[in-house]
């Protein structure tokens, strides 16, 4: 470079190198050169004068201006020669000619977890998904969603997520990597891909498979392997032991009137927990409901019983509720078993413990009575032996093909899992594999420690990882490619009952992100092949081979596929997909024996119980913050996982809560906070998984305790021979509801649920009792007729008065809801110090209470959000009004009015107000701010915020209804809550029009507000919570076992 | 000098005198003067200012850094919303009464007593104002925002909304801090043409001359003046009782069980005159000993203190029983949980020192010789401080920290700018009050020489016109 002194340019390395070794980057470099590459060192050599002066202080001088227009120039030249590939993705509702700037639209994809897909319907605003709802024509969601989906839109925008190709660390690109793959395939077409070694998680997509089975064909050697930490081995295992096949369990909830929980969190957790929950929801209705399904006997609750470690959301909706340490939920079900029939059971399983309780024969006999109306669903941790018993248990009662039904596995490959990774990693250790790729997943991280992988995948001599994020696993690897979001590829996956589900971008992929697809097709030498045409290609292939068939119409194949390949994408289902149901019967010697049964424990050990996070999952959502800031259902904890375990365990073991203390488990160590959680089995330690990551992202880098680190391959669900040492250290909790406990008639209860209970803020009856008493949770009517007020009446509108009913009785908290609202309302995330300060901005929450002694109590969820008061106390004391009164009955915030004087929070006796006690919202972060509502403000620090009923939808409903001359009809308006549960507790409307659901909902008997007494005569209201204990067991839900 | 007049520690009753005997006109306007114009500053004064300046200097900073981040640097949270910055309002506010009690009150009920304290008091109150006026502002998210909360044309055509006891306190404090400001000033005016008089260095002339507009001490000039002064004292009278009961307002108007009573306004009164006494008598005994002012700060004037701050103390010790009385007779569950959870709760130990501090240890004044011990009388206004700013703190915190709902109850924790800013007003108080003691007499000097006339055995009436500019 001319004019460029050497001096200077020396001075610039050594400056870089000083710059090197102040980061906690690469520690050695191996020359000047890889030395220079710093960004700040390779910006210098663009300047011609690296150290002008003048450069410092001018913003833009004349020589960057003439750079920038050739730049542009050449650019625009070259850009207008590219003609992109047409790829049209198909709206869901209306299909504009023109997008309408403001009007959103919407695209059903789908979103795989634990490679199961649930359909979505996300929304695009001018181009970028903003959220994410549930597909109502998709099975496993019918417009519902989970809290993982509602969070997934957040992730699209991460600026943490990985951006770019890395080769060892540094930046790459996807053409390097194709040279690379191509040499790679040509070293090993010589031995057939005897070291090629694809980890994949669990595949069910199709087109994916066909991908791999045709690699594979190619290198016959190679192995395709498939790993994830919360993979459903047990009940594929158990299906295999139960018929000789692995099946795929389909259950009709809604058909079920007796329902047994072996340590099952079906309405939460696992594939079709969304469906679930909605039939379970459907069966919770003591009235007959016109959305009950046909099969449902009418005007019946159905009753459900749970044997369970770890309290769960399933375990909260319970009827009866048992807590039992893992080894006894086994002896448990062994014992009912062998009472509905079965034989050929353990005799060493002696049930002896459990036959004199009045709970175990009455459920039993509740069973029996319910023939082809009953369900036993184990639970995904089980044994396999379990779940083998409950599909015995199912048959026994006649429940197959009932509430029961049977497809092939909805995996492409169905195979032990843990057996899978084993085995890959024997190899890796014996030198077999040099070239290990793998798609998504985070073995390093997340492996059953006694694999080692971190260490052992050191011997594959070539590792290739396809990741969303540059994480512990891309750090050991050589080649890190970027995975694309959901929301950026094509692809397809099998729901819970088998449909397949097609997955369509929203948006072209923000940065260097590749699909599984396009990885696999680089591998088998396709890298040309665009994402979007390996998916379409394989489905037109599928519909060629189906129009070969006989009976179908001979019209132009292409334009048969065309219009169904649209359809698909429509509907976000390819139609008739879903699995046949399989007549199958029980192998013949069906048999368990002992060894296929957790070894009998002594009874002074210690049991611990790996789940996967409720809010984290198995740690792939680590760097969400909407997800770490969800307060987990029943502890209300965020930001951190903790040893939870039962008050009486933790009076025993002398801990309470937020002590830290040591987990040792066959010589590893790991160090956890205890958190008491009421309900917990006895002698049992439950510790969640998806913590302690190293390589998260700046959100879930470093917090948390990481239960890999103790899990084995040998007892991945629970182990027992715990020890407890304690550390005389604390470490502090972020919980959003407080619980303490105190003594009462020898026994402990809750004191803040205890009050909740006296001020009748839940109201909760057995369903015998409300039958005789059909009013027992009816406000006084002087509490909701009279409307005293010192100040005259708000003016009305004639038409709307907008109100919410929520129904306790369907509610199961999985907190949908609490981030379906954060995604559409904008909420910021405030981080775990704001939070432990009482500083969470939800604008609903679940408040969860405790009734009865806390070793076994009820649990209820009560969602609270703006009651919208029709007297509302935070309007009054506002001085500047910014928070007022609509004429249609909403509470309104004025953000730009409010001054932040606190008062209208004060004086909130719902406490549902929030405040920017700083400046939470991001301003900063470019990435994030695609992923805003661009209808809801982004509050700035200072103000007041709360609920406003989706007063976006509101008016967006009331447009619409203008522009079309009539006026909104029930079920215009769905907000974003209601959008989101799965149990369609919530529901909204005018309670004005007296056909409205809500209307007749709010002229139930059960109907009741919080705190009616105050006169706030809240617009918000709810339905009481029944249940329906079996007459048999005189106390409901709070049964010890008798030992 | 008067052979009549009893031993100034005999007895304490209405015969005491309020000035000892043996001063002159002369010598009162000199010793009182000579404070502003002659003596050196003390190096007391200096260390004091230091620490006090030093003090107001964490205020500013702490409120530099709260407009830089926002009232998220302090504890406060949902459900606490409000927390040290409105317990202070309230506190300061409190003080402030004494002054505009002793000035007003006793001016029109012809107290003479007053006298010699009323100045400084009246002074305490201004700044006690100004510190109590920064915290509403302070404690707003947007403070930069504080003017909509007046009334004034504005392009947004908007109001502030006259029902909340916000706006209505902004009223109240306002007028009040107004009045205050005036009749302070108005009372000024005669000591400071005596200060520009006798000031012998050209910049305090210019300045109290300019201060003292004019005053010539005529007959007319004392005839306006002691008018304007009646008008003032009508005017700040009914102002010592509004103030407080709309500063209650803000707590009794909103629905909070603990917040939401009847007996707020009267036993907010009385709470503040008996916060205001006590930081009197605190202020005074120092001041009285430092300045060598037991002549004209007699034991009769903190006996009589001494009782207003019994009385008034008792009547809050009634506002705590009827609080408690009420809650359990009212039979609502809130309010009795309310009352229960301040006596036992997490923050029992905040109320039962609340108790112990305003009623259990003024009941010491009951007993003469506590009245007439200087040091214990000193001890007890400064536990009645502490006791009233504990008061506040159990009304703010332990209302909101646990209401209606369970599920939203939490804990308030003060943070070290919590402490800053409190720390730091108190800084910006006593900076305001030495640089008052250092420049302007702390002691009227004319009705101080009104009472001259008095220990000399002459009956005049307490407007004299004869008395002239010596």
């Amino acid at each position: 470079m001319p004019g460029h002194d050497n001096k200077n340019g020396l001075h610039d390395i050594v400056a870089a190198g000083a710059r090197q070794d102040g980061s906690a980057g690469r520690r050695f470099w191996r020359g000047l050169g890889e030395l220079a590459e710093t960004p700040a060192f390779t910006e210098s050599l663009h300047h011609e004068f690296p150290n002008d002066p003048e450069k410092e202080n001018s913003g833009v001088n004349r020589r960057d201006v003439l750079k920038l227009m050739a730049a542009s120039a050449a650019l625009a030249g070259l850009s207008s020669c590219t003609k992109l590939p047409t790829q049209k993705i198909v709206p869901y509702v209306r299909a504009p000619e023109e997008i309408i700037p403001g009007k959103p639209l919407f695209y059903a994809t789908a979103m795989t977890q634990g490679g199961v897909a649930t359909g979505l319907l996300v929304e695009s605003n001018m181009g970028r998904p903003t959220k994410v709802e549930g597909n109502p024509l998709h099975p496993g969601s019918l417009g519902a969603t989970d809290i993982f989906a509602q969070a997934s839109v957040l992730a699209l925008y991460d600026p943490d997520r990985s951006q770019v190709v890395n080769y060892e660390g540094r930046i790459s690109n996807w053409a390097a990597f194709v040279e690379a793959i191509n040499r790679l395939r040509d070293e090993q077409k010589a031995t057939g891909g005897a070291g090629l070694r694809i980890l994949t998680g669990t595949v069910t997509s199709p087109s994916l498979a066909a991908q791999l089975r045709a690699l594979l064909a190619e290198f016959p050697a190679a192995k395709w392997h498939q790993y994830e930490p919360c993979a459903r081995d047990s009940a594929r295992e158990g299906a295999r032991l139960a018929f000789g096949q692995p099946v795929n369990t389909v259950y009709r909830i809604d058909r079920a009137d007796v329902i047994l929980s072996l340590d099952s969190d079906f309405l939460c957790s696992g594939p079709g927990s969304v469906r679930y929950a909605r039939d379970f929801s459907a069966r919770r209705d003591p009235d007959a409901s016109p959305n009950a399904s046909p099969h449902a006997s009418p005007n019946r609750m159905n009753r459900l019983y749970v044997v369970e470690s770890t309290p769960s959301n399933t375990g909260a909706m319970a009827d009866h509720r048992m807590p039992l340490k893992p080894g006894d939920v086994e002896r448990f079900a062994i014992g009912i078993a062998g009472s509905v029939g079965l034989a050929g059971l353990p005799e060493s399983r002696s049930i002896g413990q459990f036959a004199g309780s009045a709970w175990f024969e009455a459920l039993s006999k509740d069973l029996e009575n319910h023939r082809g109306a009953s369900l036993v669903i184990p639970g995904e941790h089980q044994p396999a032996a379990i779940h083998a018993l409950a599909h015995a248990m199912n048959h026994a009662l006649g429940n197959a093909g009932k509430t029961v039904f049977y497809t092939d596995a909805l995996e492409a490959e169905p195979i032990d899992q843990l057996a899978s990774l084993r085995e890959l990693v024997e190899e890796m250790k014996s030198g077999k594999v040099d070239t290990l790729v793998i798609l998504a997943g985070n073995p390093v991280y997340d492996a059953p420690a006694d694999l080692d992988f971190a260490k052992n995948c050191l011997g594959a001599k070539l590792r290739i990882r396809l990741g969303e994020y540059d994480d512990e696993t891309s750090e050991l690897c050589h080649w890190h490619v970027p995975e694309a979001h959901y929301l950026e590829s094509w692809g397809d996956a099998r729901a819970y009952d088998g449909t397949v589900s097609l997955i369509q971008p929203l948006i072209a992929p923000l940065y260097d992100g590749k699909s599984a697809h396009e990885l696999i097709a680089a591998l088998g030498g396709h890298s040309d092949q665009s994402n979007y045409d390996l998916v379409k290609d394989f489905w037109k292939t599928q519909s060629a081979k189906d129009a070969k068939k006989p009976g179908k119409e001979s019209q132009k194949p292409d334009k048969v596929f065309e219009t169904f390949w649209e359809t698909s994408l429509h509907d976000g289902l390819i139609a008739g997909t879903a699995l046949p149901e399989k007549p199958i019967a029980m192998r013949g010697g069906f048999n368990i024996s002992s060894q296929q049964l957790s070894p009998s424990a002594a009874a002074e050990s210690l049991h611990i119980v790996f789940r996967p996070d409720p809010a984290v999952g198995d740690g792939r959502f680590a760097n969400n913050g909407w997800l770490q800031e969800v307060p987990k259902p029943l502890t209300q904890l965020t930001w951190d996982n903790a040893a939870m375990l039962s008050p009486a365990t933790a009076a025993h073991l002398e801990v309470v809560n937020e002590a830290v203390v040591e987990l040792q488990l066959d010589g590893r160590t790991a160090r956890a906070p205890i958190w008491i959680v009421p309900g917990h089995a006895d002698g049992t330690v439950t510790l969640h998984l998806g913590y302690g990551r190293s390589r998260a992202g700046r959100v879930g880098t470093g917090i948390g305790v990481n239960a890999y680190a103790l899990r084995t391959s040998a007892k991945p669900w629970s182990a027992d021979g715990l020890v407890i040492r304690k550390t005389g250290e604390r470490y502090s909790l972020a919980s959003t509801q407080m619980h303490h406990a105190i003594e009462r008639e020898g026994k402990q209860l809750d004191e803040p649920s205890m009050a909740a209970f006296d001020r009748e803020l839940v109201r909760i009856a057995p369903l015998e009792e409300f039958r005789k008493n059909p009013e027992f949770a009816k406000d006084p009517e002087e509490r909701t007729t009279k409307a005293l007020s010192l100040y005259p009446a708000m003016p009305q509108s004639a038409e709307y008065a907008w109100g919410m009913v929520i129904d306790l009785n369907k509610c199961n908290g999985c907190n949908a809801c609490v981030v379906a609202c954060q995604a559409e309302n904008n909420i910021p995330v405030v981080g775990k110090q704001e939070v432990a300060m009482g500083r969470a901005m939800h604008w609903i929450r679940i408040d969860t209470y405790f009734r009865g002694g806390l070793e076994n109590p009820e649990t209820v969820h009560e969602p609270v959000l703006c009651m919208h008061c029709e007297n509302a106390p935070c309007e009054l004391v506002c001085p500047v009004a910014a928070t007022t009164h609509s004429p249609e009955g909403l509470n309104e915030m004025v953000y730009n009015r409010c001054v932040g004087t606190r008062y209208c929070s004060n004086n909130c006796p719902y406490k549902v107000r929030r405040f920017n006690f700083k400046l939470y919202s991001d301003w900063t972060t470019p990435s994030l701010m695609g992923q805003r509502n661009p209808n809801v403000s982004v509050r700035s620090r200072g103000v007041m915020e709360k609920c406003t009923y989706c007063v976006q939808r509101i008016n967006a409903a009331k447009i619409t209804a203008e522009l079309e001359d009539r006026g909104v009809r029930d079920g215009d308006i769905v907000t974003a809550c209601q959008a989101a549960c799965p149990a369609e507790a919530i529901v909204f409307g005018n309670i004005k029009d007296p056909s409205s659901r809500v209307a007749k909902l709010k002229a139930q008997s059960r109907n009741y507000g919080l705190l009616t007494e105050l006169n706030t005569r809240p617009r918000t209201s709810y339905l009481a919570k029944l249940t329906n204990p079996n007459p048999e067991l005189s106390s409901p839900a709070t049964h010890q076992r008798k030992e | 000098m008067d052979p009549v007049m009893p031993e100034p520690s005999a007895e304490l009753g209405v015969s005491a005198p309020l000035i000892e005997p043996g001063h002159s006109y002369a010598s009162v306007t000199d010793k009182i003067s000579a404070i502003v114009l002659t003596r050196r500053t003390p190096r007391w004064w200096m260390l004091g200012f230091a620490a006090a300046f030093c003090l107001m200097m964490l205020l500013f900073f702490a409120v530099a850094y709260l407009f830089a981040v926002g009232v998220g640097i302090w504890g406060i949270n949902i459900p606490v919303g409000w927390g040290f910055a409105i317990v202070n309002f309230v506190w300061w506010i409190g003080i402030g009464h004494a002054g505009t009690l002793i000035s007003a009150i006793l001016l029109l009920l012809r107290q003479q007593w007053r006298t010699s304290i009323n100045r400084f008091a009246e002074a305490m109150t201004l700044f006690a104002v100004s510190c109590a006026g920064l915290f509403p502002v302070l404690h707003m998210g947007r403070p930069w925002l504080a003017y909509w909360l007046f009334p004034y044309p504005n392009t947004m055509g908007m109001w502030p909304q006259f029902r909340s006891p916000l706006v209505w306190d902004v009223f109240a404090v306002s007028t009040y801090a107004t009045v205050s400001l005036l009749f302070w000033f108005v009372g000024l005016i005669p000591d400071l043409a005596t200060l520009r008089d006798r000031s012998r260095n050209r910049v305090g002339k210019i300045m109290y001359g300019i201060l003292a507009m004019g005053w010539r001490g005529s007959a007319v000039h004392w005839s306006r003046y002691e008018t304007a002064s009646l008008l003032l004292a009508g005017l700040a009278t009914p102002l010592v009782v509004s103030v407080h009961t709309v500063v209650s307002f803000d707590f009794a108007v909103a629905i909070i069980p603990g917040w939401h009573t009847t007996i707020f306004p009267p036993y907010f009164v009385a709470g503040a005159i008996y916060s205001g006494f006590a930081m009197v008598m605190t202020l005074a005994i120092p001041i009285r000993a430092i300045y060598k002012l037991e002549d004209f700060i007699t034991l009769r004037h903190l006996d009589n203190m001494a009782k207003i701050i019994l009385a008034t103390g008792l009547i809050v010790g009634y506002g705590y029983m009827m609080e408690t009385f009420g809650a359990f007779y009212s039979a609502d569950q809130y309010e009795k949980f309310m009352i229960l959870n301040r006596m036992t709760g997490p923050y029992a130990p905040f109320y039962w020192a609340l108790i112990a501090c305003n009623i259990v240890m003024p009941q010491l004044l009951w007993f003469p010789a506590v009245r007439r011990s200087v040091v214990g009388l000193f001890v007890i206004s400064l536990v009645v401080n502490v006791g009233m700013w504990l008061e506040r703190f159990v009304i703010v915190v332990t209302s909101l920290h646990r209401d209606f709902l369970p599920s939203s109850w939490g804990m308030y924790y003060p943070t070290r700018w919590d402490w800053a800013t409190y720390v730091g007003s108190i800084g910006l108080f006593l900076t305001l009050l030495l640089l008052f003691l250092r420049y302007l007499p702390m002691i009227s000097i004319f009705e101080m020489r009104q009472l001259v006339s008095q220990t000399s055995g002459k009956t005049e009436s307490r407007v004299s016109g004869n008395l002239d500019d010596v």
